[in-house]
C-alpha cells in the first residue's frame, strides 16, 4: 500500500494513495501504524481523501489503530472522505467512533 | 425488450483480484438498462459485496491457500441479480456469522452482515465438494 507519512507538531499524518482500501492492502496500513506506536507516536491522522473505496477489512485496520493509539491516550482521526466511503461508516456505525473531519487542517486544529 | 447478463470467471485464491472482480461488480450495476434506483449507490453495493463475498472465500473458507481457485459467477435479469462464490473449503455456519453481534471496536467480522445488510437474499450451500455462497438482490 501506497502511504504518505508526514509529521507536524507530533502529529503524525497518514495519506493513503490508493484508490482501494481492502483484504489485500490494509495490513499494510495497520502494520504502518504498529510501528509508529512503537517509535513512541501516537497522535494519527488518517487522510482518506484519495481513497475511492473501503471493504470491512480497512475498516478493520482502522478500528485497530483507535484502539491502539487509545490506550497509548493519544487519538486517532480521520479527514477527507469522499461521499461513498463515508457511506460505509454510516453503514457499520463506526462514524459514532471516529472523529471525522472535512479537511486536514481543520483535523490537525483539533488534536 | 428484456435483458440478460451472465459473467463466470475463476480466479487463483489471493487476495491481489479482489479489485478486479469489484470492478466488474461495477460496471455491472452501470451496464443493467432497466435499473430505476441510484446506480453510483448499486455500483458501489455491488463492488463491496464481491468483495466482501471473495475475500471471506479466499482468507476464510480456502484458508488463504493460493493453490485453491474461488469461481464467481453473477446473473441479472430484468428481476434479479445473483451472486455466487464458490469455494473449496469446509465451510461454515451463515446464519450463525450473521446473527454474531459485532462490538463498535472490533477488528473483523463485519464482512458477512454487510453482505446480509446489501443483499436480499443470502444462503450458503454444499454441493459435492463446493460451498456456493449465493446472494440476491431484486432489482425493482
Amino acid at each position: 500500500m501506497r502511504l504518505n507519512i508526514s509529521e507536524q507538531n507530533e502529529i503524525v499524518r497518514i495519506e493513503v494513495q490508493e484508490e482501494r482500501m481492502d483484504a489485500h492492502n490494509s495490513g499494510d496500513l495497520k502494520e504502518q501504524m504498529l510501528q509508529l506506536f512503537d517509535e513512541g507516536k501516537c497522535n494519527l491522522l488518517i487522510d482518506l481523501s484519495e481513497v475511492r473505496f473501503v471493504d470491512s477489512s480497512g475498516l478493520g485496520a482502522l478500528v485497530s489503530g483507535f484502539k491502539n493509539a487509545s490506550a497509548r491516550e493519544g487519538s486517532l482521526k480521520l479527514c477527507c472522505l469522499q461521499p461513498q466511503v463515508r457511506s460505509m461508516f454510516e453503514l457499520t456505525r463506526l462514524h459514532r467512533v471516529f472523529e471525522i473531519f472535512p479537511s486536514s487542517e481543520e483535523a490537525l486544529e483539533s488534536f | 425488450m428484456s435483458e440478460q447478463i451472465d459473467v463466470d470467471i475463476t480466479v487463483p485464491n489471493q487476495t491481489k483480484y479482489l479489485g478486479m472482480i469489484g470492478k466488474i461488480g461495477e460496471s455491472l450495476a452501470h451496464t443493467l438498462g432497466h435499473y430505476q434506483g441510484d446506480r453510483e449507490e448499486l455500483a458501489y453495493h455491488l463492488n463491496l459485496v464481491l468483495t466482501e463475498a471473495l475475500a471471506n472465500a479466499i482468507c476464510h473458507a480456502n484458508a488463504g491457500d493460493p493453490t485453491k481457485e474461488v469461481r464467481v459467477s453473477i446473473s441479472a435479469s430484468d428481476e434479479d441479480l445473483i451472486i455466487r462464490v464458490f469455494d473449496q473449503g469446509h465451510g461454515f455456519d451463515i446464519q450463525q456469522l450473521a446473527k454474531l453481534k459485532v462490538k463498535e471496536t472490533d477488528e473483523s467480522g463485519r464482512g458477512i452482515p454487510i453482505i446480509f445488510k446489501l443483499m436480499d437474499q443470502v444462503k450458503y450451500l454444499r454441493e459435492g465438494s463446493v460451498n456456493i455462497l449465493e446472494m440476491t438482490k431484486h432489482l425493482h
